[in-house]
């Protein structure tokens, strides 16, 4: 019978190619815009460490202003103070531990003629690569002893590698910043996390650096932070009263054994704090947050405010289009009254022509999504374009299997709905009634 | 043209119609408020940034040998006085960042001095020295320019904040609001009890943040700061850009091997970069508003088709009694009215309700009245336009069709 439902439908839209395509056209529009917004907001709202959800925090502290919390409602500053994030490292309560900073280098390649350039780099922990599971093509992370002796090492991302190295196993040679010869120990495999949860205080969606180097080489050095610094109070000159202040510019995540432990981490960093209180540090209350990365991306708000609006937007057109398929499909069905008709009253039970017509709606819904995954494609493509001067946008536009199931879910479940009702005013054709006129 | 008939006929068959109608209103609903982020994104990608932006560029310096402070000052000295003196160049500063660059300092203002006041005005800080007024192409509107000795070098270990600034006019009006006269003598304080002095006023001078609401608040503040980072804005006689940064790059790569010169962009890079979302959002929406429109077109036109199709006999009927091709070409034409119409209507509430809840769960701006009208206009116009061919087809139906059975 299906069979049969399917040859007539398929004479059917045949019949009427010009109204058909239309209505294929419509729906896979409308999947295209709404999908192509949905394929950007599902990939911007990605948590790349939702494994680790239940053992990775992110760590805050509240040093701020007695009058004037960080952000309100008495939120504590995003970001952790020199003394503060040393101290907890040091102390290694947490199974693991990582505090990180951004900033940069004048890299001089080898050879006459190359000329120098400044990179953007993270001074970091032994921890970091291990904690975000980053991947080594060669070598690895350097060891913890690293992060006390402030030995010249670095980890270099595979681009940077391919650009000094050209691609080699570059482990043990050396490279030149600002003058000082460093030891590479490591180079990583691609690696790309978006958002980058790591650091959301600048762009979530930049690449990650490309140069690692041990965070107390990084101080002894006198390295500035080249991300977000903010400041409560007037520090005095110099690096050594930066480092002193309560100026916030240090990120610091811990990795837990398990889940349970976050209570013993939290209740930790409450001591500590009364510690410092009672040398005149942390005039607020006591106010401090271990975030999980699904938890920091949301607090953080990683998903541009645009996008809900594009959403809304797209939503809203996919509706358009889906009236104007009910309305065509109706247009349709009230032109064939008199076959209807006809068929009622040789015998066609409301059921029989109910599963003809949903068929008919089925076919053009798949084909619709089927065209729809190409309309998403394009649609992609038109954001990428419009977006070009962003060198991070090709990572947003990316549609994987999930999102080309659910364009086509989407595109049937949108035909069906929109064929219910003209399916429905077509069953309830009386037999008699059309006949009689003519 | 009776209203009459045309109304009961339409209430013949309501579903048809009623989908026609939602459908122009939900499409005016995504117009307005489309448009409506469209002009507020226009309107800020406009704002003139203070700048004399077609003869402007900027480029950063970077050493990376080991200078002690004096070296370092002699260095940017030596470099400013290079750059000045060549022909073409009007001025050229060195300073930690420039309107719409993205990236700055700012600091919080207040007029009573102490850490407990909890009203400040926030503003952007430009350091540097008497040359940067006429860098930035400002207009002085009020006392005058800093002399070279209120101009100082930052000390180390020293975070003395100096004692005079050149405001732009929107600081001073937030910054003073009950000030009638001029702001020139006013005292403000920073980093809770450095007082400031107002030494001038300049109509113009964006913060380097498009995005933030203060943007139009700035100040110049008359420090020369010691780092091997320096950026320089260099303002050039009209023609003269082009042939001077190749010029300016090569003599600073010259005069000292250890550092490398880097972010050479002219402002209208640095213009498209800071309101590329903005531009991009615009090309976007007005995409989905082209297209929306196409669609409920086609649809207008398609179900409009069937309706003539289906009415052929009692068209032909109609002309058979006499009805002119006018009179039915009208009665379409109508009917596409009265539906838009109610679509409109309907568009007009849904677009205002959407609106409403767009301002309070995303940072948007309220729709502007009379984008209401101007839809309804828009859409009457697709309506009727979507409508005359189907009309037109109907109007050419002849009067024999009557006699024959269908």
């Amino acid at each position: 019978m299906f069979r049969y439902y399917l040859k007539l439908s398929m004479l059917s839209i045949r019949a009427n190619p010009a109204l058909s395509l239309l209505m294929v056209a419509a729906i896979a529009i409308g999947i295209g815009a709404c999908m192509s917004i949905v394929t950007v907001r599902y990939v911007m709202s990605d948590n790349p460490l939702a494994h680790k959800n239940d053992v990775l925090y992110h760590v805050r502290l509240d040093n701020w202003n007695p009058d004037d919390p960080y952000d309100e409602p008495n939120e504590p500053p995003e970001q952790v103070t020199y003394l503060d994030s040393t101290a907890l490292h040091q102390a290694g309560q947490a199974f693991r531990q990582t505090i990180s900073f951004k900033s940069s280098r004048v890299i001089q390649p080898e050879g006459e003629d190359a000329k120098p350039f400044q990179e953007e780099l993270r001074a970091t922990t032994a921890d970091f690569f291990t904690m975000f599971d980053v991947p080594f093509e060669f070598g690895s992370a350097w060891d913890a002893a690293a992060d006390q002796s402030e030995e010249r090492v670095v980890v270099l991302s595979s681009e940077m590698n391919q650009r000094l190295f050209g691609s080699e196993d570059s482990v043990g040679r050396m490279m030149t910043m600002n003058k000082e010869l460093y030891r590479v120990v490591g180079v990583l495999a691609d690696w790309m996390p978006v958002p980058k949860v790591y650091d959301l205080n600048n762009n979530p969606y930049e690449k990650p650096e490309n140069i690692y180097t041990p965070f107390s080489l990084a101080v002894s050095g006198e390295w500035g932070s080249s991300g977000n610094n903010s400041c409560w109070k007037p520090t005095g000159g110099g690096y050594e009263a930066y480092l002193a202040s309560e100026c916030i510019w240090i990120q610091m995540w811990v990795e837990l054994e398990n889940a349970s432990e976050k209570g013993a981490y939290l209740q930790f960093l409450d001591d500590y704090v009364e510690e410092q209180k009672t040398l005149g540090r942390f005039p607020r209350e006591l106010n401090n947050r271990l975030d999980s990365p699904a938890e920091w991306l949301v607090y953080q708000e990683v998903v541009d405010d645009m996008v809900g609006v594009l959403l809304s937007l797209a939503v809203l057109f996919l509706v358009v289009c889906l009236l104007n398929t009910i309305g065509l499909l109706l247009a349709k069905v009230m032109r064939r009254s008199n076959d209807i008709s006809l068929r009622r009253a040789l015998g066609a039970s409301k059921s029989a022509l109910f599963s003809q017509y949903i068929t008919e709606a089925g076919i053009i819904g798949i084909a619709g999504g089927v065209a729809g995954i190409g309309m998403t494609w394009l649609g992609l493509r038109g954001i990428e374009n419009a977006f070009s001067g962003y060198d991070y946008i090709s990572y947003l536009v990316t549609m994987d299997w999930t999102m080309v199931l659910v364009a086509v879910a989407l595109a049937i479940v949108s035909a069906l709905a929109a064929a219910l009702y003209p399916t429905w005013r077509a069953c309830s054709v009386s037999p008699a009634t059309t006949l009689r006129i003519q | 043209m009776n209203i009459g008939p045309i109304w009961r006929a339409m209430m013949k068959s309501k579903a048809g119609f009623i989908l026609i109608a939602l459908q122009i209103a939900v499409t005016m609903t995504i117009m307005v408020n489309a448009f409506a982020i469209i002009q507020e994104r226009a309107n800020n990608a406009a704002r003139a940034s203070g700048l004399d932006e077609t003869n402007t560029f900027a480029l950063a310096s970077t050493s990376f040998a080991e200078y002690d402070r004096e070296n370092i000052k002699s260095l940017i000295d030596e470099d400013l006085a290079l750059i000045r003196g060549l022909p073409g160049v009007i001025n050229a500063v060195a300073t930690n960042s420039f309107p719409l660059r993205q990236g700055g300092w700012s600091m919080g203002l207040q007029l009573e001095p102490g850490s407990q006041t909890t009203d400040s005005v926030g503003s952007a800080i430009y350091f540097v020295d008497e040359h940067g007024v006429d860098t930035f192409a400002s207009n002085i509107i009020d006392g005058k320019n800093f002399t070279p000795n209120q101009v100082a070098w930052s000390i180390e270990d020293d975070d003395t904040w100096p004692a005079d600034a050149i405001i732009t006019e929107a600081l001073g009006e937030d910054l003073f609001p009950d000030e009638e006269g001029s702001y020139v003598g006013k005292t403000f304080y920073v980093n809770d009890d450095d007082p400031v002095n107002v030494v001038g006023v300049i109509e113009k001078l964006q913060a380097p943040w498009p995005g933030w609401s203060g943007v139009e608040k700035s100040m110049l503040v008359p420090q020369r700061r010691v780092s091997e980072f320096q950026r320089y804005v260099v303002r050039s006689e009209p023609g003269y850009r082009d042939a001077l940064m190749p010029q300016i790059e090569e003599l600073l790569s010259k005069s000292n091997k250890d550092r490398i010169i880097s972010a050479m962009t002219i402002m209208e890079e640095v213009r498209e970069s800071a309101y590329l979302e903005d531009t991009a959002l615009i090309k976007i929406l007005a995409f989905i508003v082209g297209m929306l429109t196409i669609i409920t077109g086609l649809g207008i036109v398609g179900l409009a088709s069937f309706n003539v199709s289906r009415r052929t006999r009692q068209i032909g009927i109609r002309r058979a009694l006499g009805a002119t091709k006018p009179a039915i070409v009208s009665y379409f034409m109508l009917e596409n009215f009265l539906i838009s119409s109610i679509g409109v209507v309907v568009g007009g509430i849904l677009s205002v309700a959407l609106n409403i809840v767009m301002v309070e769960n995303f940072s948007l701006e309220p729709l502007a009245w009379y984008v209401i009208p101007v839809a309804m206009l828009a859409l009457w116009t697709v309506g009727q336009a979507a409508v005359a061919g189907p009309a037109r087809k109907a109007s050419n139906i002849t009067p024999a069709i009557a006699t024959r059975s269908s």
